[in-house]
């Protein structure tokens, strides 16, 4: 199995988040991670969708997801040729000995503080997945008392668009 | 009309499916459909026939489109009306039938809210409908109305639910009608691909042994004319599947059957020894294929299919070919054509001989109960040939299904109707009575079982209030025929919860009396024709014919649910000579 990022263009219709996760299900696959948002088109939204799955059963996902009426365009983002980014919260526990400690790694992380208690560091990081799985297993031994995470979202690198892209099944647009 | 006429939500219901070209529709009212009820009842376009269960509704409106070709439409209220139409939803989603279903629901102040006879009917049918609607605002029922239709009735055809929230139905709103259907994430390739059309051709003149695999497909894009001129090109081999019976004639000679668990030995032969498979809206699925690793394994795979996410589901494809099958055979056709002309040689004689030695070695047939009781096989074959071709055949679920699938000839499309892919015990009353509708100058026979009547025979009075004189033969085993088959070969003859009794209680003649029918008792090989003989020509209500059978009869040939095709029985413990005639394999 192999992970993999989906870009999915979909109409912003009631519902739709809906249709998109259950067919995921029903089909026999666990989402690693869905994020969906605007996008520069009025009433598009995107989804960006990491599954964990072979190349075969990813098709038949991908062909399966194209008949949902609601679904435009879908677009695998291959990691070399696209930005993914996610962000991360994580409340640290940082009493008066460690602070300074956890601060260095925070400018070496390039990520920033967000919030500080007596006790504790909120710390806010964008990045890569494995960048904020570098950052997590340095301040694990702090304790970390709190921890959230976003989905992933990604762009495709150089001057194209999604909507200029092929499709990785059959194209809906023509 | 004028644009700026005020009517109610409902009205502009009934006037969207008045456009859509509704005249027929099946259906219960309810709390929260009550207001289209309304202006339903003033449309002199539009026949609303009250069901009296919405799953009857549901497959009515199943039978009325396999019949017609014509989108049925089914309504309910919210709540338990809606999920009564789940099975019949997700009956037409696995088949492929083109259908509406519009439902009630609660007021939209009132959604999330648990409030009286509320269910999420558009979250439950997801994934059993094609698509579905939940409208809020008077304003967007005609687009709903018309792009459910156009949904339904286009690509690979399926079913489509609206629900409309009950305030959207009583709000004052104006009618348009919309020109244009503008649905940018829905554009089914009709158009098959020319390259791969030229690639099809090369890959079956190369051929030896070539198979056409045909598939409901056929039957839904109305290609039967254009697939008998292929196959008649060239002269190749033809199986029909359970759901594309009346494809392809029976009659015709190149036709070896029905393939599958209970298909001909021709048929199942036809495919497994191919060295192609010209797959034509047909979907691999578990019960033509047996265990899918064995199946055909010396074969190429030519697939068509109007539905992208069928090529390469089950197996793979060497040539796929995304689009509607009647246009794909008919530019299959052209090309063939061309390259015979060019001075293509195919000659598949050898794989002919072979197919039709299978053919007149394993026919199809039964044994006679030498208790003198009477045959469910018989009753079947003699209902096809005194009733005839040009009837259509509905059949439930179970060993009368697949007899009637074996022992009916079918020479037309559309004649033959059933539960294929979900497999709904039940189907067969209701679907036949909308088959009926749509098709009012047929005879239309349920072929049903003993248990599945009983599960919606209720529609009878529907039936005979409306007066739709379908006709049912009941084949009477007194049992879960099929599941007591499985009991007696791989269960050890324990019949556990396969007794119905039936042939006591209930009294099916006086039951058909009762509710407004003929009733009809055959007990005895010798009243078998003249029983069908006199239900032919009673046509002033329907018609049940109890024809009380022996429960021992068994449906053959068969090939044991995930079993390889090559372990086909034509009868307990009974495996065909695949070699005999047959050394070139």
């Amino acid at each position: 199995m192999s992970r993999h990022t989906l870009s999915v263009l979909v109409e912003d219709k009631p519902g739709v988040l809906a249709r998109v996760s259950a067919l995921f299900s029903r089909r026999g696959f666990n989402i690693e991670s869905l994020a969906v948002g605007p996008t520069e088109m009025p009433e598009v939204s995107r989804m960006t969708i990491v599954v964990n799955v072979d190349e075969l059963p990813l098709e038949q996902v991908t062909k399966q997801l194209n008949k949902l009426i609601n679904v435009l365009k879908i677009v695998e983002l291959e990691a070399d040729a696209s930005v993914q980014r996610e962000l991360l919260l994580v409340k640290v526990k940082a009493e008066k000995d460690d602070r300074t400690h956890v601060l260095e790694l925070v400018q070496m992380f390039r990520a920033k503080v967000v919030d500080v208690a007596s006790d504790a560091i909120t710390i806010e990081a964008t990045g890569a997945r494995d960048k904020l799985e570098a950052l997590l297993r340095v301040l694990e031994p702090f304790g970390i008392k709190e921890l959230v995470q976003s989905g992933v979202v990604a762009v495709s690198r150089g001057g194209k668009s999604i909507s200029d892209r092929a499709h990785r099944a059959n194209d809906k647009s023509v | 009309m004028t644009m700026t006429e005020q009517i109610t939500g409902a009205q502009s219901l009934v006037r969207s499916l008045e456009q859509a070209g509704v005249t027929d529709m099946f259906g219960i009212p309810g709390g929260a459909i009550l207001p289209a009820y309304d202006p339903l009842m003033d449309s002199t376009q539009v026949r609303h026939i009250l069901t009296r269960h919405e799953q009857g509704a549901g497959h009515a409106a199943q039978g009325y489109a396999a019949a017609s070709g014509r989108v049925g439409v089914c309504m309910a209220t919210s709540g338990p009306g809606a999920t009564n139409l789940v099975t019949p939803l997700a009956d037409a989603y696995m088949d492929s039938v083109p259908m509406v279903a519009i439902t009630g629901q609660v007021a939209s102040s009132l959604i999330g809210t648990d409030a009286f006879q509320e269910a999420d009917i558009s979250g439950i049918t997801m994934p059993i409908t094609k698509h579905n609607y939940l409208v809020r605002d008077a304003a967007d029922i005609p687009r709903a109305i018309a792009e459910a239709f156009h949904i339904a009735s286009t690509g690979r055809p399926g079913p489509v639910l609206v629900d409309i929230a009950k305030d959207a139905l009583q709000a004052m709103t104006e009618f348009h009608w919309p020109t244009s259907i503008d649905l940018p994430g829905y554009r089914p390739t009709t158009k098959p691909h020319s390259k791969q059309v030229r690639e099809a051709a090369k890959l079956i003149l190369e051929s030896r042994k070539p198979t056409l695999y045909v598939g409901g497909g056929v039957i839904r894009s109305g290609a039967h004319k254009e697939l008998r001129q292929v196959a008649e090109l060239l002269q190749i081999p033809v199986v029909t599947t359970l759901m594309a019976r009346g494809a392809f004639p029976d009659s015709h000679q190149l036709h070896m059957g029905m393939p599958g668990m209970h298909g001909t030995v021709a048929a199942v032969g036809a495919l497994q020894r191919a060295d192609l498979l010209i797959t034509l809206g047909a979907r691999f699925d578990d019960r033509v294929t047996g265990k899918l690793s064995s199946f055909a394994p010396d074969a190429k795979i030519i697939h068509a299919d109007i539905d992208p996410a069928e090529i390469g589901k089950n197996r793979e494809a060497d040539v796929p070919v995304v689009g509607d099958v009647r246009e794909f055979l008919i530019e299959l056709f052209v090309a063939l054509q061309e390259d015979l002309k060019n001075g293509a040689t195919p000659d598949y004689n050898e794989w002919r001989e072979i197919c039709f030695g299978w053919k007149n070695s394993y026919p199809l047939g039964y044994d006679l109960p030498d208790d003198g009781t009477v045959s469910p096989q018989q009753v079947i074959q003699r209902l096809g040939q005194i009733s005839g071709p040009e009837s259509i055949y509905v059949a439930g679920v179970g060993q009368h299904q697949m007899w009637a699938s074996q022992f009916i000839s079918y020479e037309y499309p559309n004649t033959w109707i059933n539960s294929g892919g979900l497999g709904t015990m039940g189907y067969s009353v209701p679907a036949a009575m909308g088959a009926k509708v749509g098709m009012p100058d047929k005879v239309v026979w349920s072929v049903d079982g003993d248990g599945c009547f009983q599960m919606t025979n209720q529609e009878l009075v529907t039936c005979a209030i409306n007066e739709i004189p379908i006709k049912v033969a009941l084949i009477n085993n007194s049992s879960l025929g099929m599941v007591r088959q499985w009991q007696t070969l791989f269960y050890n003859e324990r019949y556990s919860n396969t007794n119905l009794h039936s042939h006591r209680i209930p009294d099916f003649p006086k039951l058909a009396e009762a509710y407004g029918c003929h009733g009809l008792l055959v007990e005895r090989p010798e009243d078998i024709d003249k029983t069908i003989e006199k239900a032919m020509t009673l046509n002033d209500a329907p018609v049940v014919i109890d024809f009380q059978v022996h429960r021992d009869a068994m449906v053959w040939p068969m090939v044991a649910a995930g079993m390889s095709n090559d372990d086909i029985k034509i009868a307990r413990d009974l495996a065909p000579e695949w070699e005999s005639g047959a050394q070139e394999l």
